[in-house]
């Protein structure tokens, strides 16, 4: 556990020095963590599991959005559980359901096995549908063609500037469709 | 159209390079951007009270202006830390003891001074629904602009943070204040700044409850 956060500290240190590919990987190393979380909260909460996806993917984009609130002198475990107990609370309480939310669930050194993907999500996927153009354009350019942002401009005729910037605004939209919901 | 997990981390990925201010100068600006519209509000419905050179001769006057300050930039310190997802009270609320402590040993040195007017004279005062309804109107337009820079953050707990924001928005706004008041008795200061601030606080939590989920 101790190396595996270590690591993720590490990760995230060249991400906000601007490495993207670290970036990339330490979502993608966290994921598993936290959906196997999701699952157990969800669980605990007597609610269906195969909507613990959705939650992974609520998870990510309010790392991704505050991810300034992180100090880069602290251990990044902790402050990504934080979020993550935050998100599951939210969802359950968005249900109306009584929350059971066990702090052990994201503890600092989480126990239990990374989960694969099964259950899919749909949340996010039906809040691009309401996006401005634009945006979603560029979304669906790099999320589902996997294009890159250079592609992506030159796809639209647009500078690579103007697409960054409906790139953020778009998750930034995305994020603040779902709070709404 | 689908968006699978996969298919959000690459983008977040691409998306990287867009850094935030951080949230320490967001706040300052934006309570820089609020701070002409309570200035104003002070000046056209205040002012500075005309015997202020007299006044900063009196340690009791200058003390309302250490409370004050310390409140806010207490507040202020607070409020940054609790931006944070994974961070509490615990360990950082004493900063907000710091005001109260000036504001008792000020209260003991009134009291070893030989007095002109009773206790409860200096507590009244003659300013105290002015007090009570000058420092909170002025507070609300440092208050929005505080939250507003706040969402920026990720607070566990949107009404404590919203209500920290409260006060310092309180700190700011009875800075003024105390400049206008002529009331300068810490019991005084104790008793409506207190009240006002709390009123404040209130406004904040439940303001912040709402905005500052994230």
């Amino acid at each position: 556990m101790r190396e595996r956060d270590d690591e993720w500290t590490g990760l995230m240190r060249s991400a906000m020095s601007g490495d993207s590919a670290a970036y990339h990987r330490l979502l993608k190393a966290v994921t598993p963590v936290l959906r196997a979380a999701a699952r157990r909260g969800l669980a605990r909460a007597g609610q269906p599991v195969d909507q613990s996806e959705d939650i992974v993917q609520d998870i990510l984009l309010a790392v991704h959005l505050k991810r300034q609130t992180w100090d880069s002198s602290a251990p990044f475990a902790p402050w990504l559980f934080a979020i993550a107990r935050n998100k599951l609370i939210d969802t359950l309480r968005r249900r109306g359901r009584r929350i059971f939310v066990n702090i052990d669930d994201f503890a600092e050194t989480l126990p239990g096995e990374p989960a694969e993907q099964t259950a899919s999500a749909g949340e996010v996927a039906a809040q691009l549908q309401t996006l401005p153009a634009r945006q979603r354009d560029v979304l669906q350019s790099i999320a589902v063609d996997s294009a890159s942002i250079k592609d992506t401009a030159a796809k639209f005729s647009m500078t690579e500037g103007a697409v960054r910037v409906a790139l953020h605004r778009g998750l930034a939209a995305l994020t603040a469709k779902l709070r709404e919901q | 159209m689908s968006m699978d997990t996969d298919q959000l981390i690459r983008t977040l990925a691409a998306d990287n390079e867009h850094h935030a201010r951080p949230i320490g100068l967001s706040l300052m600006l934006a309570l820089l951007a609020a701070a002409p519209v309570s200035m104003l509000m002070f000046f056209t419905e205040l002012g500075v009270r005309p015997d202020v050179m007299t006044a900063m001769h009196n340690p009791f006057f200058d003390l309302k202006f250490a409370v004050t300050l310390a409140l806010a930039i207490s507040a202020t310190a607070v409020s940054l830390h609790l931006a944070r997802p994974e961070a509490s009270l615990r360990g950082f609320g004493w900063w907000l003891l710091i005001p109260a402590g000036i504001l008792v040993a000020g209260i003991g040195g009134e009291m070893m001074m030989p007095q002109r007017t009773p206790m409860m004279t200096r507590l009244v005062g003659t300013n105290s629904r002015y007090c009570m309804s000058a420092i909170p109107e002025m507070s609300l337009p440092l208050l929005a602009g505080a939250l507003y820079a706040l969402r920026q953050g990720a607070p566990a707990r949107p009404a404590v943070a919203g209500a920290i924001a409260g006060m310092l928005s309180a700190g700011f706004a009875a800075t003024l204040y105390a400049s206008h008041c002529t009331d300068d008795s810490p019991l005084f200061v104790a008793t409506w700044y207190t009240i006002a601030t709390a009123l404040v606080a209130a406004v904040g939590a439940f303001a912040g409850s709402r905005v500052l989920r994230y």
